[in-house]
């Protein structure tokens, strides 16, 4: 049970900062019909650019000028390269990005070198949030911060006691996804400025008329996007490591979170993340495999197909694959993916 | 028209020389580069040829923006690497000479098997489900080290059984010869496939593909069978490459290789079928000599991209052509001044733009083996103040004496343009 609660909660944290980098890639896409491909390299600058605040002035001012400093180069990138393709359609301006990608990793190479940086969280967010104490005698307790030794030991043999603490950047994280979520969503909703962006999107010529600059409300987009990437980044490079391949990592899960949630869906996005974090983290648990399954029937394979390593293989270790097996059958079943609207 | 055009019948003459040329210079190349490192570099272009232009079938021709191409190229190299094996170990009886077509038709086979699922979409949902794909297939190689060879890799032998002919392959400009012929027929075949029925509604399919569903075609399967006949070109690219290189590793899968297809066919020109060529001809030169030169060539790359998309979307092909029709009205040496003084101006700004690069990997990546840097002959301190200078200074005149040069020749441009719109009525009027 314990084990279940805290997979549980890790999933929907790792799945809530897959929302977090989808929701800009998301925003900036259903606005402008621009898939980013530089968006977990803008996640990437988040985490070094807050590496380096954090040195001078701490993590906290890191958290808040990040997100900025991202977002100001990422409305400079549109403002200078973005625009000027623009007349050329969707591919010219996805290759822009996709040749940022290449120029942003190897800058951030430059700047910061090509090992991982020492990027740690404050003491604040530093040991668990809360521990789950699992006894076989008093059974399951919930304690602010971390459990004192004495409870996670037991006085006797026969009682079992488990200890789970459950990491505090990982309370933060869903925290800070779930601020931005509904300050995001109010924003789009219920302001003035979402109203023009939503309309800036399908009818740009009367939003135009209407006296708004429409080029830079996308310009403000695309820089609102990279700044959530770069806020992300913060986060995910704190609480996991700062280093040159985190773009890699994370660059086409969320990919396959925008095309499983549906192109251009912001709640699509947010089921999608949290879906695949939850499985991707459940899966890491499991360590079962496909030749555990047919013992478990009753079958007993020969020698041969007992060491083949695709029989073999434990749920844990296709754990990485699972994100884009789930991608492929999302597209055979539901071509425009769960929240979609639009196909093709 | 009054276009000049040599199309004598039965024979289209300037068909014929092209593809002459082009079989000659095939032929020729190794006879003028005959170093070993120039008959490698070449066996290695004819690999990228053939792997760029059926990339191109798919990103120029059909509008499929693949991020995924090395998913088929390496699948088709594993499995023409495994048939080399089972070749040695005498359980196929095929010719060594033949594993290309092996790799073909594992290419094809895969792309059969997960073109189905890609080619549902198109635009910017394709690139995506292929970025995917592709990462699928790559995590799978490290999974199965059955077929994959895991770390390793797989390697074989390609001399194998007695020579047929004093042929064994055991010599690289043995190879080169069967890949040039490879390299060669499969070009003339993917230039023949433009000209299908199939091709032309490929075209169709990506400028409009919601009037092709409206005259009774279904644009999906256009895109779907293009996919496997691209897969088959690529496959039979992998499985060059694992004659060549007698080995197949994971990398070969891997998303740095589908990135670097879509890097050169797009900087080589997609909208031309012969760009992917000059692009292919580029990703070796770049791949195997520019990063011996300069370890900021990455940064060089991506920087050469993001300017060729910005200011030139049709690729160094375009380029060409552009300039071609310039020449072909007779305005070219009006223009060659100004050529000469973008040019070198140009050249200006990179050495000094390339000078402060340098110096700054130097100071990141090996600042412990001394403070000196080796550039272009000359030898830069990066510890005193008057190189920094230097450099920023050149670069800043460069920039200066470039943007002077090229607002003349755009004036020149235009005018050039507007003059051989000018003919050009003036033709049509005449006829």
């Amino acid at each position: 049970m314990e084990l279940f609660t805290i997979s549980m909660l890790n999933g929907l944290s790792y799945g809530l900062l897959l929302f977090m980098l989808s929701s800009g890639l998301t925003l900036i896409f259903s606005m402008m019909g621009v898939l980013n491909f530089a968006h977990a390299s803008f996640y990437m600058l988040g985490a070094y650019v807050a590496y380096s605040i954090a040195r001078l002035v701490g993590f906290w001012p890191g958290l808040v000028l990040a997100p900025l400093v991202v977002g100001v180069l990422g409305a400079l990138f549109e403002r200078t390269c973005l625009r000027k393709v623009h007349k050329f359609g969707h591919v010219p301006e996805l290759l822009t990005t996709f040749g940022l990608s290449y120029v942003i990793l190897e800058l951030v190479q430059l700047i910061w070198g090509r090992t991982a940086v020492e990027f740690r969280p404050p003491p604040s967010l530093q040991g668990p949030a809360f521990t789950l104490v699992n006894s076989s005698v008093d059974g399951l307790q919930v304690l602010w911060g971390a459990a004192p030794d004495a409870m996670c030991r037991a006085t006797d043999a026969a009682v079992r006691v488990v200890c789970s603490p459950f990491p505090a950047t990982r309370g933060f994280m869903m925290v800070v996804a779930l601020a931005m979520l509904v300050s995001l969503w109010l924003l789009l909703t219920r302001t003035r400025v979402g109203l023009v962006i939503q309309s800036a999107l399908t009818h740009p010529e009367m939003v135009e008329a209407l006296g708004h600059n429409v080029p830079r409300v996308f310009m403000l987009v695309f820089g609102a996007g990279a700044a959530l990437a770069g806020l992300a980044g913060v986060i995910g490079g704190s609480t996991f490591v700062t280093e040159p391949a985190m773009a890699a990592t994370v660059g086409s899960v969320i990919f396959v979170v925008v095309v499983v949630g549906g192109m251009g869906s912001l709640a699509g996005a947010f089921v999608a993340s949290l879906l695949i974090g939850v499985i991707q983290t459940f899966a890491v648990a499991i360590d079962y495999s496909v030749l555990d399954l047919a013992r478990l029937v009753g079958w007993q394979p020969g020698a041969q197909a007992a060491s083949h390593s695709l029989l073999r293989l434990t749920v844990s270790q296709v754990a990485p694959i699972l994100p884009y097996l789930f991608l492929v059958l999302i597209l055979i079943f539901r071509p425009k993916g769960l929240l979609g609207t639009r196909e093709g | 028209m009054g276009q000049r055009q040599f199309h004598f019948r039965p024979l289209n003459v300037g068909r014929w020389f092209v593809w002459g040329a082009f079989a000659l210079l095939l032929l020729l190349a190794p006879k003028l580069f005959s170093s070993s490192l120039a008959v490698t570099i070449l066996s290695q272009i004819g690999i990228a040829v053939v792997a760029c232009l059926s990339y191109n079938m798919l990103l120029g021709q059909g509008g499929m923006l693949s991020f995924g191409h090395a998913v088929y190229t390496g699948l088709g190299a594993y499995v023409a690497i495994h048939a080399l094996n089972a070749i040695s170990g005498g359980s196929l009886p095929i010719p060594v000479s033949l594993l290309p077509l092996v790799g073909g038709l594992a290419g094809m086979f895969f792309a059969v098997l997960l073109g189905y699922v890609t080619t549902r979409k198109s635009g910017t949902p394709f690139a995506m489900i292929t970025l995917g794909l592709a990462e699928l297939v790559f995590a799978m190689s490290l999974m199965v080290p059955e077929f994959f060879g895991g770390e390793a890799g797989v390697a074989g032998n390609r001399v194998v059984g007695k020579p047929v002919w004093g042929i064994s392959f055991g010599p690289q400009i043995q190879v080169y010869y069967l890949l040039a012929f490879y390299t060669f027929v499969c070009t003339a075949l993917m230039f023949a496939f433009t000209h299908t029925p199939l091709g032309r509604m490929l075209n169709a399919v990506r400028d409009n593909a919601e009037r092709v569903a409206f005259i009774g075609y279904n644009p999906q399967r256009v895109r779907y069978t293009a996919f496997i006949i691209a897969g088959f070109f690529a496959g039979v690219s992998g499985g060059m490459y694992a004659l060549n290189f007698e080995i197949a590793t994971a990398e070969v899968v891997g998303a740095a290789r589908s990135g670097a297809y879509l890097l050169f066919t797009f900087l080589g020109g997609a909208t031309f079928f012969f760009g992917p060529i000059i692009g292919a001809v580029l990703m070796v030169l770049a791949t195997v000599l520019l990063s011996e030169f300069t370890k900021a060539w990455l940064l060089y790359l991506g920087l050469v991209f993001l300017f060729m998309v910005m200011y030139a979307p049709g690729g160094i092909a375009s380029l060409l052509m552009m300039n071609l029709r310039v020449a072909a009205f007779g305005h070219l040496r009006n223009l060659w001044t100004a050529y000469l003084a973008l040019g070198g101006t140009g050249l200006v700004v990179l050495a000094g733009a390339g000078a402060i690069v340098e110096m700054i990997y130097h100071l990141q990546l090996d600042a412990a083996l001394g403070p000196t840097v080796k550039y272009l002959g000359a030898t830069l301190n990066i510890e005193r103040f008057d190189t920094w200078f230097g450099a920023v200074f050149v670069m800043l005149v460069g920039l200066a004496l470039f943007e002077l040069s090229r607002r003349q020749f755009n004036h020149q441009w235009a005018e050039v343009q507007t003059d051989i719109e000018r003919t050009l009525r003036r033709r049509e009027d005449a006829l």
